[in-house]
């Protein structure tokens, strides 16, 4: 008893001590980064993939030797796939941790609820796959203190229509899109606005709603129609048999999507004999031979014992993102970081190379990934001037 | 002309699966006065038993179909059982949230144990695997099966409920239970049997749709489900061959809305019929309006 009391006087004086010292994360030995993913709940999959790749970024960059001598220390926490935690977390990370910098959390909805919490406290933070259109720029302008590396959903609407324009020269286009979600519905408008600017014609747009199962009347309907192309934006739950049921009706005109198609349960659902002219853009493919993707790969394997996802990819390029602003901040401050990320530019990364425009958006390439048989063939970066 | 033919071969295919269902709720329905709303997630665990038998055993098609049947039967008596029985003079309202309670226990039970992720069944090869061309109309083996299979299931249904002794005991039992009673039918053997035949269909139902869609997930029944209730009521609920029909229409007509109308008010037009029917005729396409006695 006496010892639990006596722990907790040395307990309550060193937080009194602490309490006054200045919040500066540059006084102590380490450079401390809040991690704050959803390990856990609906999305879990995306936060466990992004952490995994902050990891190995972080244990590269320490191994190398830090921030100019400093380490890096990852706080770490999970917001449970729910988007009050990840704002209550983003706030202790600011507060109690006193962290640099926040990464997290994935999804768009849950990082914009931190975005607030980031402006109030003159923090930085980014995600690595927040793709929604309106994260980091509103009617308001931009949001100072938020950054993302990835693309958004509409840039990728618009370079799969340029792609079907002037890379597979195709002219009709059908649309099938998932009516449930922004994500479609985004990827689904831009397609058709860039599509039809450029020369083409979409003869029909048909839409569908999350957790349907049967596509077969939607695709005698455009069977009908003269078309040689189909984009169909949505996730591979459904995209899958969508697929499956045209390839089965006799549509073999090629098929194109976004990241939404990523996943290894398309070839599951759709069947290896179906997905053959598949074309989807994604932020990397594993098949891209710039020696920054293979030197990833190798370690991502090494560490993990298998092969990287895009989530894996973007979370590591976003613990480099931060890390480099950093290096390149004035000062160990959230205003220093924040501007120092604002101003960079040519940042090679894993997810090609990108600067950060005015509107705190990554500049990239995309990639187009071709599926043959199922597996992936081939991957071309299509670069959008 | 072909366009509309293929339109009408793929309402036959969704029908049957509607059809398969609705059988259940009828039979139900008609000898105990109970939605059975638990009937959707039979159906879902048909699906996940085709799946285990046809992954993890490595079973063919068919006896895939016969263990799904049998295994669901059982859950459907167990179920009965356990939840219902004990209410057999309790109110319907209170069966009825029960059948609600059980539903709910039964999906996320499930993804419990399986996880909330879509499941894939092993792709189709062989036989199961071809596809006719007439024209531009295309007909898989597949859909032909659904059909074949759902016409042998409901002939061999036919035959139990007219021909037997057990049916005409259900027949007696929905007509009047107290009455069956009294002339010696054992009226909780009889419920027991009705729910086992119900829920054999429902499992062969997931099954079939498991291999034709590919796709399985904790929460495939209750959509299914509920549309399959609609079929019922449509039919004329307690009806056997009303749910026939009414499945074969549901399905029919669903595919009509999204190939001539508009995807999205596929579902809507379904439950725009469940209202316009309890309005106009409450008693279903076959059912006869009979006074209640008061």
């Amino acid at each position: 008893m006496k010892k639990i009391a006596l722990l907790l006087t040395a307990v309550i004086v060193s937080i009194a001590v602490f309490a006054g010292c200045t919040p500066s994360a540059g006084n102590s030995d380490t450079i401390k980064i809040g991690v704050n993913y959803e390990l856990s709940g609906d999305v879990a999959t995306y936060g466990q993939s992004s952490v995994h790749g902050i990891e190995l970024a972080i244990e590269e960059i320490n191994a190398a030797g830090g921030i100019n001598g400093k380490q890096i220390e990852l706080v770490k926490y999970d917001n449970k796939s729910q988007e009050a935690e990840a704002t209550t977390l983003t706030t202790k990370l600011m507060t109690n941790d006193k962290v640099l910098a926040v990464m997290g959390p994935a999804t768009s909805g849950a990082f914009k609820a931190t975005i607030p919490v980031a402006q109030q406290h003159k923090i930085p933070v980014a995600s690595g796959s927040a793709t929604a259109d309106d994260v980091t720029v509103d009617a308001n302008g931009v949001k100072e203190y938020a950054f993302r590396i990835c693309f958004s959903d509409s840039y990728q609407g618009t370079g799969m229509a340029n792609y079907a324009l002037n890379n597979l020269n195709k002219t009709r286009a059908v649309v099938i899109l998932d009516s449930s979600s922004d994500y479609g519905k985004g990827l689904a408008a831009n397609f058709v606005s860039t599509f039809e600017a450029g020369g083409g014609v979409v003869v029909a747009q048909e839409a569908y709603v999350e957790g349907d199962t049967d596509f077969n009347s939607i695709i005698t309907k455009i069977k009908g129609e003269d078309f040689d192309v189909m984009f169909i934006p949505g996730y591979y739950e459904e995209v899958g048999l969508i697929i499956k049921q045209a390839r089965e009706q006799g549509i073999d005109v090629p098929i194109l999507g976004a990241d939404g198609f990523d996943s290894p349960d398309l070839i599951k659902l759709a069947g290896a004999s179906a997905l053959n002219e598949i074309y989807f853009s994604n932020h990397y493919s594993s098949l891209d031979q710039d020696p920054v993707v293979q030197d990833f790969i190798k370690a991502f394997e090494k560490k993990y014992d298998r092969q990287p996802d895009a989530f894996n990819a973007l979370g590591y390029d976003l613990a480099r993102f931060i890390v480099d602003g950093i290096r390149r901040a004035e000062k160990l401050d959230g205003e220093s970081v924040k501007e120092a990320l604002a101003a960079t530019t040519e940042f090679n990364g894993v997810t090609g190379n990108f600067s950060v425009d005015e509107n705190h958006n990554a500049v990239k390439a995309l990639v187009v990934i071709e599926l043959k048989d199922g597996v992936q063939h081939s991957s071309e970066r299509l670069s959008m001037d | 002309m072909e366009q509309l033919i293929q339109q009408i071969i793929n309402g036959i295919s969704l029908g049957s699966i509607y059809a398969l269902i609705a059988l259940g709720y009828t039979m139900v329905y008609g000898i105990i006065k109970l939605i059975n709303f638990a009937h959707g997630d039979i159906y879902m665990l048909g699906a996940y038993i085709g799946y285990f038998c046809m992954t993890t055993l490595k079973l063919g098609f068919l006896p895939s179909l016969i263990a799904a049947m049998l295994i669901c039967t059982l859950i459907g008596m167990a179920v009965e059982k356990i939840a219902y029985k004990p209410l057999r003079n309790a109110t319907r309202i209170a069966v009825l949230i029960t059948a609600i309670g059980v539903s709910l226990f039964i999906e996320y039970g499930t993804m419990f144990f399986v996880g909330a992720g879509v499941r894939t069944y092993p792709e189709i090869t062989g036989l199961l695997a071809k596809r006719f061309q007439f024209g531009s109309m295309v007909v898989s083996m597949q859909q032909i099966m659904i059909v074949a299979t759902t016409i042998v299931l409901m002939t061999i249904l036919q035959i139990i409920v007219r021909k037997t002794r057990i049916g005409k005991a259900m027949r007696a039992v929905s007509l009047d239970k107290d009455a069956a009673q009294l002339m010696g039918i054992n009226v909780n053997t009889t419920i027991s049997f009705t729910f086992a035949l119900g829920s054999a269909l429902a499992g062969a139902a997931g099954i079939l749709v498991g291999v034709y869609y590919n796709s399985i997930n904790p929460l495939m029944g209750v959509m299914p489900g509920l549309k399959a209730f609609v079929a019922a009521v449509l039919g004329g609920i307690g009806i056997i061959p009303g749910a026939m029909i009414g499945g074969y229409l549901i399905g029919i007509v669903e595919v009509f809305v999204s190939g001539y109308g508009s995807s999205m008010y596929r579902e809507a037009v379904v439950f725009a019929i469940l209202i316009l029917i309890l309005i106009v005729k409450p008693a279903g396409i076959l059912g006869k309006n009979i006074r209640e006695k008061v």
